[in-house]
């Protein structure tokens, strides 16, 4: 076991984050945060209340996105969905993804194909905050990313919220 | 997390974990069911083949829509229209068009058990029940146990009157399965002669034969059809005074003056077990019912489709 970021790291991790998306979307109403579920759902919160904050003028739109009924693995694993929460529209938005770890990239693939149904957004973006370098096998690279860390596939990479911390084990 | 069943045969085999997964997974479905796009892609390499040896609208309809917006391929089968009416058999009919390629059948007959006698033939295909006999239509309950939990917020202590002909209606079969295995009250009412005399220790539900005492007592009454079909004896004189001891009329419901919420699962028999300006008005959720419908049984077909492997 090894921790990648103690709770302090972490803070800083997401207030960074929080800094950089604002930073490359000058206009906030044309943005959308995307968290997706399950467990990019708290690190996404952390990351729109910290932009919220920075810009008081201006309402964050940020909703939940439930993958589950898109995956590639349906007949192999039974997964229980989550709730989908996008109460606004996403059609000509810039959207940006948000998750806590990008490994294999199939959960952000079916977050690709989930998010057609909901319109069609001008740009989608995928912000994580570790991405498991070398264990890809999908296309896919983050554009926003809190720590890049190389791991073996029999590793394990885990946020821990109650100690908020990342450990690898 | 799986179903602990292949097969969706009846209420009976499920156990209060199975239908708590299937009610939350309808849940994400009824959302899904509220986007610009109303279709997922998760059974995109399934075949369903919906078998249906009696006459369906509703429930019919329901399953290919259900079927499509889960990206599965569907094929309809009309007993009437069909080599059943050559003289093909029940299994061979089945076993001809699982040559064919097909994953999941699911099928409504007039005979009890049809089903369960497929499922034992054909053990590796999922079998989902749309109805057999009097015997049970699990999605139907599945979807009424939906509508109580959306409208009242859940089924556990809830007070739920079934209403009429419970001798030869699966649908009550299917909801009193259901209901006791989620905490729920069950009380039954109708004329004496449509309820089993034993039911009430066999089930362990009440019966009350004075439907306004019955009224008073639940949150929520589901009027079940009148089934003219499968009265071969006759059990009450007639229609009219069926609906003036056992209907649900505007005037009764004034005169209980509480805020029930009324079900009936369809086709309504207007003026017989319910009057339309019940059946029509707002404490109606008729129609929801239909809707939630949709939802519910893509939860179940979604559900069967990844235990079967």
């Amino acid at each position: 076991m090894k921790t990648i970021l103690d709770k302090q790291q972490l803070q800083l991790t997401i207030l960074r984050l929080a800094h950089q998306l604002l930073e490359n979307n000058d206009d906030l109403s044309q943005v959308v945060f995307l968290g997706i579920q399950p467990r990019g759902v708290q690190v996404s919160q952390r990351i729109a209340t910290h932009i919220q904050l920075l810009s008081k003028n201006t309402e964050v739109q940020y909703g939940v996105l439930d993958i589950t009924f898109y995956r590639d693995d349906v007949r192999d694993e039974l997964h229980v969905a989550g709730k989908t929460d996008i109460n606004f529209s996403i059609e000509g938005k810039r959207v940006v993804l948000i998750d806590d770890v990008l490994y294999t990239g199939r959960t952000i693939r079916a977050a690709l194909d989930a998010l057609q149904d909901f319109g069609r957004p001008s740009k989608v973006e995928l912000a994580v905050l570790v991405d498991r370098r070398f264990n890809r096998e999908l296309p896919i690279q983050p554009d926003f990313c809190g720590i890049a860390i190389d791991t073996v596939a029999s590793q394990k990479v885990k946020l821990e919220w109650d100690k908020e911390e990342v450990v690898l084990y | 997390m799986q179903l602990s069943t292949k097969h969706l045969l009846g209420i009976k085999d499920l156990s209060p974990k199975d239908i708590s997964l299937i009610l939350s997974t309808a849940q994400q479905f009824k959302e899904v069911l509220q986007r610009p796009v109303k279709k997922v892609p998760s059974l995109r390499d399934v075949t369903i083949v919906n078998l249906f040896y009696e006459n369906s609208t509703r429930t019919r309809i329901s399953f290919e829509l259900a079927e499509k917006r889960l990206g599965a391929d569907t094929i309809n089968f009309a007993a009437s229209a069909s080599s059943v009416k050559k003289g093909e058999t029940l299994l061979d009919t089945v076993n001809n068009i699982l040559s064919m390629k097909v994953d999941m059948v699911v099928m409504r007959h007039s005979a009890s058990g049809a089903p369960h006698f497929l499922a034992k033939h054909l053990p590796n295909t999922g079998i989902v029940n749309a109805g057999d006999g009097i015997n049970e239509h699990p999605t139907q309950a599945l979807l009424d146990a939906f509508s109580i939990t959306e409208k009242t917020g859940g089924l556990e202590g809830k007070k739920i009157l079934l209403i009429g002909d419970i001798m030869h209606s699966r649908v009550a079969l299917s909801n009193i399965y259901l209901l006791n295995k989620m905490g729920a009250e069950v009380m039954l009412s109708g004329p004496p002669t449509l309820i089993p005399p034993y039911i009430k220790e066999a089930m362990g539900v009440q019966v009350e034969y004075d439907l306004k005492k019955a009224l008073k007592w639940c949150d929520v009454a589901n009027v079940l059809r009148i089934q003219l079909e499968r009265q071969n004896q006759v059990l009450f004189s007639s229609l009219r005074e069926y609906n003036l001891s056992y209907g649900v009329t505007k005037k009764l419901l004034q005169e209980v003056d509480k805020d029930i919420v009324i079900m009936h699962p369809g086709p309504i028999n207007r003026g017989v077990e319910i009057d339309s300006d019940v059946a029509d008005g707002n404490q109606s959720i008729i129609l929801q019912q239909v809707e939630n419908g949709v939802a519910v049984r893509m939860a179940a077909l979604y559900l069967l489709a990844g235990t079967a492997n």
